[in-house]
């Protein structure tokens, strides 16, 4: 089972795709089935860490007050996250999360729109291994929040007692520890992860099922463009979820921390 | 059997992670991490800061020339209110300066006028006395030669003569009198 791209430069499109195009050979050692050291997935991972890095670098060795439009785009990058995310969640207190969140985001939304740049055509997070650790990253961070602000035992007693009437708490406690402590990271992880994997597979059947029509019969050739037409529409949606599911990241992980500090549950 | 399709398995299972991708992408992150954390954005919040005070200075020291102008402007109000003032006192002054002429000028003119007429009314008064002392004798000399030819002789008592003179004059001055 080879990767898309060689069905295409081969002509004969394996229809309908599996989650086998999602596991692509690896690079060194080359054509590799089942090292993943160093595939392609990866080197989009540190693509998207050295493009970050070197965007950010550079438009910030020198600030200025008065911003060139480099830096300014930087800024407003991170004046985004830090305004319209942190502070707006977790209230003054967030700017101090504000590089973390703004970091993620850059990262989430950086890799996610490798699933529609041309040549690379898939996110490293349709892998889940990604959204799992940036997930795993947000459940420490929120309980270590929580824990520093009001102590293991207040923190702890914050999240899993609500204030209800007692009788009902032998039900509420176990939901509440259910979907603050078990669920949280699991969902942040495969809410990323699926809905990268769905949009890529959308992308792989509009285009494979092109190639398969026409090779089928010839006549099939104005479905094969439709088919095609309706990939470059579903590119665009795929943008939308691109940096829609960066900001609910994002967000989510502000929310839980926001949830972890206050006061009350 | 989840966990073995990473190793080898001939079917991946997309909800397993591969743990060499983890490793990779924790590395990867970290790094990322690392460097905005520390360099970047840091450095961004000092940049907003540092804006804010220049704005901040700004408004304050736009407030303060506000201020200064505000205070040089009851300055010169003040200033003018009093030049006006002066000016107006100046006036009056001298107003009141030229009223003071004027009636000393007026004052000094009567009295000169006064004077004058006083003068004029002795002088007047001496010269009618003088003339009248000569007409006196000189009518009187008139009067007794005129007798003296009319009745043709002389008069030899010299006290009738001096009544009757007498007599005539005063008979004379009342009908000048009248």
């Amino acid at each position: 089972m080879n990767g898309a791209a060689n069905v295409l430069a081969q002509g004969e499109a394996a229809f309908p795709p599996s989650v086998e195009d999602f596991y692509l050979p690896s690079i060194v050692p080359w054509g590799a089935e089942n090292s993943y050291w160093f595939t392609k997935i990866t080197a989009m991972v540190w693509l998207a860490v050295g493009i970050l890095i070197i965007f950010f670098l550079a438009s910030y060795r020198k600030p200025q007050l008065v911003p060139t439009k480099k830096q300014w785009l930087a800024e407003s990058v991170y004046g985004f996250v830090r305004n319209n995310i942190a502070v707006d969640m977790i209230g003054h207190a967030g700017v101090r999360f504000a590089p973390y969140f703004t970091t993620l985001f850059c990262f989430i939304f950086l890799t996610n729109l490798f699933a529609i740049v041309p040549g690379l055509q898939i996110s490293p997070n349709s892998h889940i291994a990604f959204p799992a650790f940036l997930a795993v990253i947000s459940y420490v961070l929120f309980i270590y929040a929580g824990i520093k602000h009001h102590g293991a035992g207040k923190f702890i007693k914050n999240s899993l007692i609500p204030p209800a009437p007692w009788y009902i708490l032998p039900l509420l406690i176990p939901i509440e520890f259910f979907s603050t402590f078990l669920v949280r990271p699991f969902s942040l992880a495969v809410r990323l992860f699926a809905n990268m994997f769905a949009g890529h597979m959308l992308l792989l059947v509009f285009t494979l099922g092109g190639f398969a029509m026409i090779n089928a019969n010839a006549l099939l050739a104005p479905v094969s463009l439709l088919s095609w037409v309706m990939t470059i529409a579903l590119t665009f949606l795929e943008f939308l979820v691109i940096a829609l599911q960066a900001y609910v990241f994002t967000v989510l992980t502000a929310s839980y921390v926001q949830g972890a500090l206050a006061d009350e549950h | 059997m989840f966990l073995l399709a990473a190793e080898g398995g001939e079917a991946h299972n997309p909800i397993v992670p591969i743990w060499q991708e983890l490793v990779v992408g924790g590395v990867a992150f970290a790094l990322l991490c690392f460097v905005l954390m520390k360099f970047v954005f840091p450095r961004m919040e000092q940049t907003f800061q540092a804006r804010v005070d220049a704005i901040e200075g700004g408004i304050k020291r736009a407030e303060a020339a506000q201020a200064e102008a505000n205070q040089l402007l009851e300055q010169y109000r003040a200033q003018l209110a009093e030049a006006r003032t002066d000016a107006a006192k100046i006036r009056d002054d001298a107003r009141a300066d030229a009223e003071g002429i004027r009636a000393d000028v007026l004052a000094k003119a009567r009295e000169e006028s006064e004077r004058i007429i006083a003068a004029g009314k002795e002088q007047l008064a001496a010269e009618r006395a003088t003339i009248v002392r000569e007409l006196r004798a000189e009518v009187g000399t008139i009067a007794v030669d005129l007798a003296s030819k009319i009745v043709g002789e002389s008069l030899a008592d010299e006290a009738r003569r001096k009544g009757t003179v007498e007599r005539f004059l005063s008979g004379l001055e009342s009908a000048g009198a009248r």
